[in-house]
């Protein structure tokens, strides 16, 4: 266990040396009088060598991409390039202030322009921007996109949702938050979304529909077409969750299939770190006529130079206080330059080989409740073995931890009880796959032999299963001896 | 040759038994379910691949496009020094390449750091509860106002001091655009937010008050009184401040406020175009269930032993779908790691000694300025590391940083550029990074100039 930062700090040690201050001393107290501070805050005084070795501490005890497989369903968790880090490194982009002359930015202008249209050929849109910070920031964005559209063709009246029940959380909170009433529509029995089932919200009253696609059981909505020919007949949008765009980079194109709106996240199909939660990126983009409504500023390029556009009336207005998480726009677009046309297509590709590939070597052992060809990811249902052997899908991922594979995304989507959603991504060699169907067939050996070495799981890790219903519970979310 | 597909390992071997395992003939037969009229036949319009060391070439011409110079630049976005230790953790494999730590047994090192970092803003803004972080300062605000929203159902109107940045009142009116709620501006008077002024525009109507220390013109403002003013309508008092100020200065919680907002990109994280940054969030114990976003807690493990773990996850997207706190998924988590390495590198005594040379330089360089006939201040009320002054009109404001633009100085942000409002008006950030040989500069080019 590793001490708390706060528990290795002594009163009067010392870590840093700034600079020997070089003017008069002017102090704070005569300064600023009731404004003042009474007292330091209370932060831990430390040597750097140990902050250095406490962190170092806590990276080695904590699972990575870096360190091993990681097929979190929905995640993309692909291997991060170090190229990019070294890019996003240089200080010709670091050290530049969002404020400082047009003129002195061009570079960092010239990326995100340049960003701006591959992406939009990617996804077949036809623009877009880079300042939304996450995938949910993106569907944020796109859903204040939809009302800036029908409040400037006066249809107020707009201002239902509809979102497959398999969607990601994140699509219905944004729709929520942004004052669209949320249908949650269920999957037919071939998982995808049904024309049929829309027909009775194809009025008047419709704002659109959310979608990813792939979806997130892994399949391919096949009725796309169709479904984006109603919603506009009907005088809605579409929206596109981009979160599963390395099925199909290359394949087929959000823009080709009809969507309005989409974002990606670029902290999955291209590659940039998740960052133990983020910053990521979710850049969104859009068809012709919903570009007037995007935020504010736009990057434009005159005469071969480049400056931000904040003349747009139609705006919705800023999202994000500056132009997004540029570092990360910079690694995204290192990552492309890489992989160029043909890279990104045999991403997709290899994504698909890779998860059909582990699908069909565990089919037999995992229950598949949509048995057909999938894309980027699919989800196994470890309904019967709980039922048989009393281990759960959240067993099986302990029994992965203690192995050191990362699980896969568990008990999502809910349409599938007990469901293990597993995303290998085309970063992975085949050995690393074949790895991970063999410790897979073992804990299903495992479920029905020893069911104990699994429902106990982890026991080699730095702590065994933590008690989270505890946590909630009685909620200690700071340390207490800091007082 | 064969092609090579940069990061994609498979051999033509592996392609082919892996094809025969799946019981398919070809890797085009996998994306048969893709229907004909949406299929792509043609290839994407982007380059062709490249090695990743003209990639990195090319991306460091493009970063040689941009210009530096020595920078008094601000409003949100501070130069300050990076201690190596705190590059160092940025650069850790085991953070950076992990994701949200949602199997705890194999994330015990990120949770307990995103709950140092939860101790550190708690410690810093006086206040109890905290989470791992929102996108930056400015969203930050807007997801107070979401917070104050909940509580006070009934309420419609989120009142916000024209001394908070332009950019946060702008996420605000969009994040509240085409909706029932209203955001107010209390006007300022000389820069300062007045108490008389909230008081007439404050009703039973308000969910929240958004005021902001140091403010849009760097003033330190005094906010005895206010949240008392706020409270007696059982609105939400929120103040954004700029962390780096909080070793010398009242913090948050001091002043009564219900929430503490800001953005720590001041410890440990470079300019880098404005993002990314970390938002930090502290609240009142009362508040923690409504908080957005991830939160570490502390709890046990099966054996007793102490572990951390993210909790209260029943707020969340992924549970709560639409009646979720917050549309909150990623966060700024790495970036929150960097800003705790930093302030664990420099500790108490560091964060009062860099605020301490930024409030000595700063005034230096605003002593030698008013020296100077045209220069004229804006205010004289007490400031941190940023004061406004005030060139006459937008032209000349621009003129000024233009010409010491020309001679090597970014000398400081036109507010007219951020809020029609303060045409003329243009701040200057004084960071302990500048030495006094660069102030001196600055005051003899501004003297030029000017005359």
């Amino acid at each position: 266990m590793n001490q708390l930062i706060f528990e290795i700090s002594r009163s009067g040690r010392k870590g840093y040396r700034f600079p020997k201050q070089d003017v008069p001393q002017r102090e704070a107290q005569q300064l600023f009088g009731v404004i003042a501070a009474k007292q330091a805050p209370n932060l831990p005084e430390t040597a750097e060598v140990d902050v250095i070795r406490h962190f170092e501490n806590l990276a080695r005890d904590n699972f990575a991409v870096d360190a091993g497989f990681y097929p979190l369903g929905s995640c993309t968790m692909k291997y991060n390039p170090k190229v990019n880090e070294l890019t996003s490194r240089e200080a010709g982009f670091t050290e530049v202030h969002p404020l400082q002359p047009e003129e002195t930015a061009q570079g960092s202008l010239e990326l995100i322009h340049t960003l701006t249209g591959y992406l939009s050929e990617i996804t077949g849109m036809s623009w877009g921007t880079m300042q939304s910070m996450a995938g949910a920031h993106g569907e944020f964005t796109g859903m204040k996109l939809f009302r800036a559209y029908f409040s400037a063709a006066g249809e107020h009246q707009r201002t239902r949702l509809i979102v497959p029940s398999s969607s990601h959380g994140t699509n219905p909170a944004s729709a929520h938050l942004s004052g669209f009433e949320v249908i949650e529509l269920p999957a037919d029995e071939r998982g995808l979304v049904s024309p049929e089932s829309l027909k009775p919200y194809m009025n008047d009253q419709l704002a659109g529909i959310m979608l990813t696609n792939p979806n997130t059981l892994g399949l391919y909505e096949t009725d796309i077409l169709e479904i984006s020919e109603m919603v506009h007949e009907a005088g809605g949008l579409l929206y596109y969750d981009g979160a599963n765009l390395n099925a199909v980079m290359g394949k087929s194109r959000p823009g080709d299939m009809g969507f309005d709106v989409i974002h990606l996240n670029l902290h999955k199909t291209f590659s940039t770190p998740h960052g133990g939660g983020g910053p990521g990126a979710g850049p969104v983009l859009v068809s012709d006529r919903l570009v007037p409504f995007l935020p504010v500023p736009d990057v434009v390029k005159t005469d071969g130079d480049y400056r931000f556009d904040w003349d747009r009336p139609q705006s919705i207005g800023k999202i994000s206080g500056f132009y997004g998480n540029f570092g990360v726009l910079v690694r995204a677009l290192t990552y492309i330059l890489v992989m160029g046309k043909d890279g990104l297509t045999r991403a997709s590709e290899m994504a698909v080989l890779n998860a059909n590939y582990v699908m069909e070597s565990l089919k037999d052992l995992y229950y598949l409740p949509y048995d057909q060809v999938c894309k980027h990811e699919f989800v196994f249902s470890a309904e019967k073995m709980k039922k048989d052997t009393g281990v759960s899908a959240l067993d099986v991922a302990k029994g992965l931890v203690e192995r050191s594979i990362h699980p896969p995304t568990v008990y999502f989507p809910l349409i599938v009880p007990e469901a293990l959603m597993i995303e290998p991504t085309e970063t992975e060699t085949k050995e690393t796959l074949d790895r991970f169907i063999a410790v897979m067939t073992e804990i299903h050996r495992l479920a029905y032999e020893d069911a104990s070495q699994l429902t106990e799981a982890p026991r080699g890790t730095s702590v065994r299963r933590v008690d989270d219903v505890r946590a909630a519970r009685h909620p200690v979310v700071r340390w207490e001896g800091a007082e | 040759m064969d092609p090579y597909y940069a990061y994609i390992p498979h051999t033509e071997e592996d392609v082919k038994s892996m094809l025969q395992a799946v019981g398919v003939d070809s890797v085009e037969e996998l994306f048969s379910d893709i229907p004909e009229s949406v299929f792509l036949r043609k290839p994407l319009d982007v380059p062709e691949g490249v090695s990743e060391h003209e990639a990195a070439e090319f991306m460091k011409r493009l970063a040689e496009k941009n210009i530096r110079r020595t920078s008094f630049l601000g409003c949100g976005i501070y130069d300050h020094i990076v201690p190596a230790a705190v590059q160092q953790v940025a650069s850790t494999p085991g953070f950076v390449t992990a994701y949200t730590p949602y199997q705890a047994e194999m994330s015990q090192g990120l949770l307990q750091a995103i709950f140092e970092f939860q101790t550190m803003i708690c410690q810093l803004t006086g206040l109890d509860v905290s989470n791992a972080s929102l996108y930056d300062g400015h969203t930050a605000a807007a997801e107070a106002a979401a917070i104050a929203l909940q509580v006070r159902r009934k309420a419609h109107t989120i009142l916000v001091s024209e001394g908070v940045h332009p950019f946060t009142r702008s996420v605000l009116a969009s994040y509240y655009r085409d909706s029932d709620i209203t955001i107010r501006t209390i006007p300022v008077e000389g820069g300062i937010t007045r108490i008389q002024r909230l008081r007439e525009l404050i009703d039973e109507d308000t969910a929240a008050v958004i005021l902001q220390t140091p403010n849009l013109f760097g003033i330190l403002e005094d906010f005895t009184g206010f949240a008392e003013a706020v409270h007696e309508h059982k609105a939400l008092c929120v103040i954004s401040s700029n962390p780096m100020t909080l070793g010398l200065c009242r913090n948050q919680g001091s002043w009564g406020a219900d929430i503490a907002v800001g953005d720590t990109q001041p410890f440990g994280l470079p300019a880098s175009f404005g993002g990314p940054t970390v938002g930090y969030m502290a609240a009142s114990q009362k508040l923690l269930r409504k908080m957005p976003g991830r939160i570490a807690g502390e709890t046990v493990d099966a054996e007793g032993k102490r572990a951390f773990v993210l909790t209260l996850q029943a707020r969340e997207q992924h549970i709560k779908r639409e009646r979720a706190t917050s549309n909150i998924c990623s966060n700024q988590a790495l970036a929150a790691i960097i800003s705790t390495a930093y302030l664990a590198v420099t500790g108490p005594g560091g964060l009062q000694e860099a605020g301490s040379q930024c409030v000595s330089k700063a005034h230096y360089l605003y002593d030698k300025l008013k020296e100077i006939p045209a220069v004229r201040p804006f205010s004289d009320a007490p400031f941190f590391h940023e004061f406004t002054l005030d060139m006459g009109s937008g032209s000349q404001a621009k003129s000024f940083l233009r010409e010491m633009s020309s001679r090597g100085i970014f000398a400081g942000v036109h507010l007219g550029d951020l809020d029609a409002s303060c045409e003329g008006l243009v701040a200057v950030a004084v960071t302990e990074k500048r030495t006094r040989q660069q102030l001196d500069d600055y005051a003899a080019r501004a003297q030029e100039v000017l005359s």
